[in-house]
Order: structure tokens, then sequence, then C-alpha cells
């Protein structure tokens, strides 16, 4: 069986490891999932990991989608890791303000911001 | 209203989504307005699928919907046993918020107009209002 395709992009600047999605929408229960093991394998590979996931090209995303930043935000804390969220478009900025979201995750603007945060 | 059939088929679920959010632009409904009704139309086709058929996953929903000018309606109807929308956890509460799940009708009803539920509550009606120009 063929491995699945990645559905993010990922690199590594100074012991943070960036993810960028490869999809514009984030909607897709089985994708999303893959997304999730994905980023655990990520979370799992580090002690006290730091993770910056940017939402740069992001256009819609899914309540499946926040609930799997909740598990990942969940699993990087059991690590005393650390999570930043930057570059979300201000239509689904507004999705994590009406769902409270903001309060769980912290929430940049620009990579840059975020990664001067850790 | 048109009425389909719509199995739980990714190419199909987009199809359809992308079927009626053509609509919405061809009426030039503004950027805010797309986002809003892809969104809830994304969760409750989600819902319906996920709750409404998860002991028959085979089965498919029934959507109609229909894009006017000023309005925007939608209505999928699962065959699932129907749940109790009122039961549903408040997911914005502070014990509620690092749950994963149980947000799907919240965002429903936060960006449409309206939404209700039959009875049974295996069918959803969604309403989305053009807003005003320069709202």
């Amino acid at each position: 069986m063929p491995q699945e395709q990645s559905r993010l992009r990922v690199t590594r600047d100074g012991g943070v490891t960036q993810v960028e999605f490869v999809d514009r929408n984030i909607l897709d229960e089985a994708n999303i999932q893959h997304i999730g093991e994905e980023i655990a394998e990520i979370i799992e590979a580090s002690d006290e990991p730091r993770l910056l996931i940017s939402f740069a090209n992001v256009d819609h995303l899914s309540s499946a989608a926040l609930g799997a930043l909740i598990t990942i935000n969940n699993k990087i804390r059991t690590r005393n890791g650390a999570l930043r969220l930057a570059n979300i478009d201000p239509q689904i900025r507004e999705v994590f303000q009406i769902t409270r979201l903001e309060r769980l995750f912290e929430i940049h603007d620009t990579t840059d911001d975020a990664m001067r945060s850790f | 209203m048109r009425v389909v059939e719509l199995p739980c088929d990714r190419r199909q679920i987009q199809a359809l989504e992308d079927e009626i959010l053509e609509a919405v632009d061809r009426l030039g409904y503004p950027k805010a307005s797309r986002f809003a009704i892809k969104l809830a139309l994304e969760e409750a086709v989600t819902n319906a699928f996920k709750h409404g058929h998860c002991d028959c996953p085979d089965t498919p929903i029934r959507v109609g919907w229909s894009v006017e000018p000023a309005v925007v309606r939608i209505e999928i109807e699962d065959f699932g046993p129907g749940f109790n929308p009122d039961h549903v956890p408040d997911p914005t509460l502070d014990e509620n918020l690092a749950n994963p799940s149980g947000r799907g009708l919240m965002l429903m009803r936060a960006y449409m107009t309206s939404v209700t539920h039959s009875p049974r509550g295996n069918r959803v009606s969604m309403v989305y209002e053009r807003p005003p120009e320069n709202a």
C-alpha cells in the first residue's frame, strides 16, 4: 500500500519545528486525522517540543481541525513543550474568537513574531 | 429548492459544496458570506454523517438548497435516530474549551442567520440572509 502523501511542509529553525499546510482547505476528517498523526510524530520526536503551526495559505478549516489543534496542544503540554499559531487569516481568526479558542492557544500575526515568543 | 441524495464520499461532498458556492458567487455575495455558508454547510454535512449515520455509514443524506439574491437556504436530513440540539454542551464554557469536539453546531449557529431542527432532530434547516451592503 503506497504511503499517504504528507499534507504538511515541515522546516526546522533553531530548535523550533515549523509546520505549514499543503491544503488551502482543512475540512476533510480523514485528512485532518492524517495531519494530526503527522504532527504527533513530530511532537514525539523531541523532548520539550517547540512547534510553530503556520496557517499561511489556509482559507478554510472545520471544527474537526480545531479539535485536532486542541489534541496537539494537549500533547505538547504533556511533554512540557510550546505551541504557537501564526499567519491566521482574519476570517479564520474570527472562528478562534467565536469559539473562545484564543484563550487556549498563543496566536501571533506573523512567523517572526511567533519565533520571537519562544 | 433543489434536493439531492449525498453519499459519504469526499469528492461528491466537495462537488456539491462547490455547486452551492458557485451559485453564491454568481449572485455576488461578499467573501465573508461565502466563508460563512461554506463553514456552516461543511459542519452540517459532517454532523449528519458522523452523528446521524454513525451506525449506517453507507446511507446517503438528503441535502436541499436554494440560492437567491437575498437569501440562501440549506436543509440537511439524515436518517438516524435524531438528537436534541438543546442537549449539546456549550463548547465555549471554560470547562469545555479543551474538549476536541462539540463545536460544529455552535459554528453553524454563529455564522448562519438561523438554524432550526425538526422535532426529531434529524433535519436541520439553515438560512443565511445576505447582509446589507457596507454592513
